[in-house]
């Protein structure tokens, strides 16, 4: 709590002998115009990777990125600029830049500073220090050793393990204070496999979240990526080509939630509504889903890569519901577009650095469970297909047309899965998909930790997730027409 | 040099800092024992403002500074990257890639390029053009972008704003076997993004100019009339019916046809074997028309590099000719891998260039008569492995060579391997605005999946 305010001060400000005074110093430059907010991000980040392939760890990489962004708002309009040098002449001079946005003279005063706590959903922790670096090594080459004990058709095996630990300090001219140390791990195996004729086929898995390395080495995690990696490249060697044109479509629980993300997540974030520019904008109140489909974005799960305590303005992350029983309720907002819009911020602003400026991101977003059975669900289907694993997704916000590619999908014929068929990129439109969702199953999952959000050429963490669901009517982009 | 922003105090970049400031990264790896050492070091900064609806929006100053050391001792290697500068932290930093080095296994593909493959000659590539443009005059440029594109018509109802964008850089690359070599370079940019609105609902589209020399870029009202007309053109798109049919790619997106063909290529995805081209060298890959090389050294082109990340002199070279592999995408490291030699490529291609034919555009869509222009694809469903394609698409149904209406929600899908050998022609119309320059394409026999 102020703990960890007090332990991001150590770390952010006290090596640059930034005191309260200091910090009252810039405040007052940065509002010497006619300045409505403005705020200072502290960061210091370290990032190690280690990467494995041909049996052997034969690289690894350390970054650190360290930094403070100076923003200054006046009405719609924002001035910027940043350092990596955190020491006052450098932050005077940002400041100088920033506050440029507004004309001289008026303008607010600096409230009291006052801290705020976030939430705890994750130990304040430095994962990078958590094993030694052999142990790291041992743990990618024991990944290896069980993808390729899996199968003798596995020709290759990539593993790569990282991590970051993350310090950031927000100080904001409304006084809020606000703090957060992010842990943040991921293990990842992608598997080639060569079957008859010579055909090759990929598979990938992987997983993580806000923990120690040791989250790992427990039980059987880190096996079980390398395993499933496997799996789904075996399957692929028997993937047939995907059928094109309208089906429908069974989509599995977890990761192919990224399916919202895309059809809806996006095109919820408060800056394109507050602009005008979404298809979804003007629009709460209105049915956008059928009855069984309830999403929300939802920054307070514990440990999970998508959380945050505190986003990164300082706002307290929160679960905001998106969608209810199919009626579109709300936005996902940063300050300024809260402000513009004259709602309240929801916790969703959130930035890759210091050097990239705030807006609304999602955290994780899913949809919860229904009643259905999975198998009935399934068993429901006539002609259509079942996909359980995806790559990435996109949308056009503003048109409302979303894609996302499945890497891993089965024909469903008479209600039984019977042939793999090679991935196919669905297409569908974000305001209308959900309204054709007939079917939400009981097995609502979260994906295992490795989905990554790009926005703006700004990338950030993020998890998705729902129940085994059927859409009755999706574009499946196969080659068999 | 002239400085980029009015308020910047630190005035011209010292590159002799930065030089120095290489040679104490390799001297502190050679001090730790290690056998070999590279280090990059860059400074840029830069100015970006946006307008949007008439009014500034965002006013960024950016100034970016990084260095980057990878470590040899052996075969074992070791990388570090920071952002500061100061001359503990530089330390600090081959310290923590030397580090790394202990528990790295042992290579015999790992270490610096080949000294006989270092660029020795140094060409001015003519990179550096700063711009003298304050946030004033930005302001006044993107306005006017903006207002020639919401002056175009009345059914431009919104817009995302009009950006100008000017960056100014120098990097510089050293390593143990002596290579010290140094880039100074520009980019600025121009962009606007609005929406058309009607009945049928919004569309938004957008256009860019980007270029080394500011005096190169296009007119800000041409910026905003382009994408005026390309958000207009997509208003009341239609689903279409699933069918067989050949495509043209429109020259912005044709360039993607090309990083595909690269990623397979790539020293990566060969030695990996993950790759749909393997051993495919001197074998047709393309239609026999098809010629592809590649110029880093073209004068103010925004792909160009005198040498490449590695050091290793750049060169002209064929990539494809008479539809036929000439040759591989290598580095250093993937090179030894292959056996092969480095094609200084390291960091990517420098320019790479399809030949154009005699027809533009208009020409491309008369001689294919019936079937797809893609404007626009969305997605990821590219797997280098197996060729296999599936991406989203936006464009427009053509019939008799002439457009007949604007589609969307429809996916293209293929194999590369067969849309490679079905390349039927590349248009005139070259798109000179990225690192890969290429006209529209027609490709024929792809699946459209739609209703």
């Amino acid at each position: 709590m102020s703990d960890v305010i007090e332990r991001a001060r150590g770390a952010l400000l006290a090596p640059a002998g930034l005191g309260e005074a200091e910090l009252d110093r810039l405040m007052g430059r940065l509002l010497d115009h006619r300045i409505d907010y403005a705020d200072l991000y502290f960061q210091h980040s370290r990032h190690e990777a280690w990467s494995l392939e041909e049996g052997r760890v034969k690289s690894g990489s350390h970054n650190i990125e360290q930094g403070v962004g100076v923003r200054a708002v006046s009405g719609e309009k924002t001035g910027f600029a940043y350092s990596d040098e955190i020491d006052l002449p450098a932050l005077l001079d940002a400041a100088g830049a920033a506050r440029a946005i507004a004309r001289h003279g008026g303008g607010t005063r600096a409230a009291a500073r006052r801290p705020v706590a976030g939430r705890e959903l994750y130990a304040p922790i430095d994962p990078i220090g958590s094993l030694d670096d052999a142990a790291k090594v041992r743990l990618l080459e024991e990944v290896e050793a069980e993808a390729r004990r899996q199968d003798p058709r596995v020709k290759q095996v990539m593993a790569s393990l990282a991590a970051v630990h993350e310090v950031i300090l927000v100080v904001r001219s409304d006084g809020v204070l606000a703090a957060d140390i992010r842990p943040l791990v991921r293990l990842n195996v992608t598997v080639i496999v060569e079957g008859a004729g010579g055909r090759r086929e990929q598979g990938s898995h992987g997983g993580g979240g806000r923990y120690a390395y040791a989250y790992f080495l427990q039980g059987d995690t880190a096996k079980g990526y390398a395993r499933e990696a496997v799996r789904q490249a075996l399957v692929n060697l028997e993937a047939v080509p995907a059928p094109a044109g309208s089906l429908q479509v069974v989509l599995g629980p977890g990761w192919p939630g990224i399916l919202l993300h895309e059809a809806i997540g996006h095109g919820l974030e408060g800056d394109f509504n507050r602009k005008g520019t979404s298809a979804f904008a003007g629009r709460i109140g209105e049915r956008v889903a059928s009855p069984e489909c309830t999403v929300v974005d939802d920054g307070t799960l514990q440990d999970r890569r998508g959380s945050l305590n505190v986003d990164d303005e300082g706002t307290p992350s929160q679960c905001t519901v998106l969608i209810e029983n199919g009626v579109l309720k709300g936005y996902m907002q940063d300050t300024l577009n809260a402000r513009l819009m004259k709602v309240a911020p929801t916790g969703n602003g959130r930035r890759e650095s210091y050097a990239h400026l705030p807006m609304p991101r999602m955290t994780n977003t899913y949809m919860l469970a229904d009643r259905h059975d999975p198998q009935e669900i399934i068993g429901s289907v006539s002609n259509g297909l079942y996909a359980v694993n995806f790559g990435g997704g996109q949308v056009d916000i503003t048109s409302g047309k979303f894609v996302f590619s499945a890497s891993e999908a089965y024909l469903i014929e008479g209600g039984r899965i019977t042939r793999p068929v090679k991935g196919a990129t669905l297409i569908g439109n974000g305001p209308d998909v959900l309204t054709r969702v007939t079917h939400v199953g009981n097995d609502m999952q979260l994906d295992s930790g490795v989905g990554t959000c790009g926005k703006d050429g700004q990338s950030v963490p993020v998890g998705v997730g729902q129940p085994t669901m059927l859409i009755d009517g999706l574009t499946v982009g196969g080659t068999q027409s | 040099m002239a400085s980029v922003t009015e308020t910047d105090t630190r005035g011209a970049f010292n590159v002799d800092e930065l030089r120095e400031g290489v040679a104490s990264a390799l001297a502190e790896a050679r001090r730790l024992g290690a056998s070999g050492a590279e280090a990059s070091l860059s400074l840029s900064r830069g100015m970006v403002v946006t307008v949007r609806l008439g009014e500034v929006e965002t006013i960024e100053h950016t100034r970016d500074r990084g260095l980057g050391v990878t470590v040899y001792f052996g075969q074992h290697t070791g990388s570090a990257s920071s952002s500061d500068l100061r001359a503990t932290a530089i330390r600090e930093t081959v310290r923590a890639a030397a580090s790394i080095a202990k528990y790295t296994a042992a290579d015999d593909c790992a270490g610096l390029a080949d000294p006989d493959t270092l660029a020795t000659d140094i060409p001015d590539l003519d990179l550096h053009h700063p711009w003298a443009l304050g946030s004033e005059a930005a302001i006044e440029l993107a306005q006017r972008c903006e207002a020639a594109a919401r002056d175009t018509d009345a059914r431009i109802r919104n817009s995302d704003g009009a950006s100008v964008s000017s960056h100014e850089g120098v990097e510089v690359y050293g390593n143990t076997h002596g290579f010290l070599g140094t880039v100074a370079a520009t980019r600025h940019g121009l962009s606007c993004a609005v929406i058309a609105q009607n009945e049928s609902g919004m569309q938004r589209d957008y256009w860019y100019s980007a270029a080394r020399r500011a005096g190169d870029l296009e007119a800000a009202e041409q910026v905003g009339r382009s994408a005026a007309q390309r958000s207009l053109r997509r208003l009341d798109a239609r689903k279409l019916a699933t069918r067989r049919a050949p495509v043209v790619y429109e020259a912005p997106v044709a360039a993607s046809l090309l990083s595909h063909f690269v990623g397979a290529v790539r020293g990566s995805s060969l030695y990996r074997q993950a790759s749909f081209l393997l051993d495919r060298l001197d074998q047709p890959v393309f239609a026999p028309q098809v010629r592809i090389d590649e110029r880093p050294h073209l004068k103010r082109a925004l792909g160009s590099a005198p040498f490449d990340n590695e050091g290793v002199a750049t060169r002209d070279r064929d990539l494809v000719r008479d539809g036929i592999l000439q040759g591989y995408v290598l580095d250093s490291y993937s090179a030894r891998k292959l056996k092969l030699r480095t094609t200084g490529n390291a960091g990517g291609v420098h320019n790479l260039s399809i030949a154009p034919g005699e027809r533009d555009l208009a020409g491309l869509l008369a001689q294919m008569h019936t079937g797809l222009l893609v404007t626009e694809l969305i997605g990821f469903g590219v797997n280098t492995v197996t060729g296999d394609y599936s991406r989203g698409a936006a464009g427009f149904w053509v019939e008799n060579g002439e457009i007949q209406y604007p589609v969307e929600e429809i996916t293209v899908a293929g194999n590369l391997k067969d849309m490679f050998r079905q390349l039927v022609a590349v248009g005139s119309d070259v798109d000179l605005r990225g690192n890969i320059r290429t006209g529209s394409i027609l490709i024929d026999g792809m699946t459209i999946a739609g209703s």
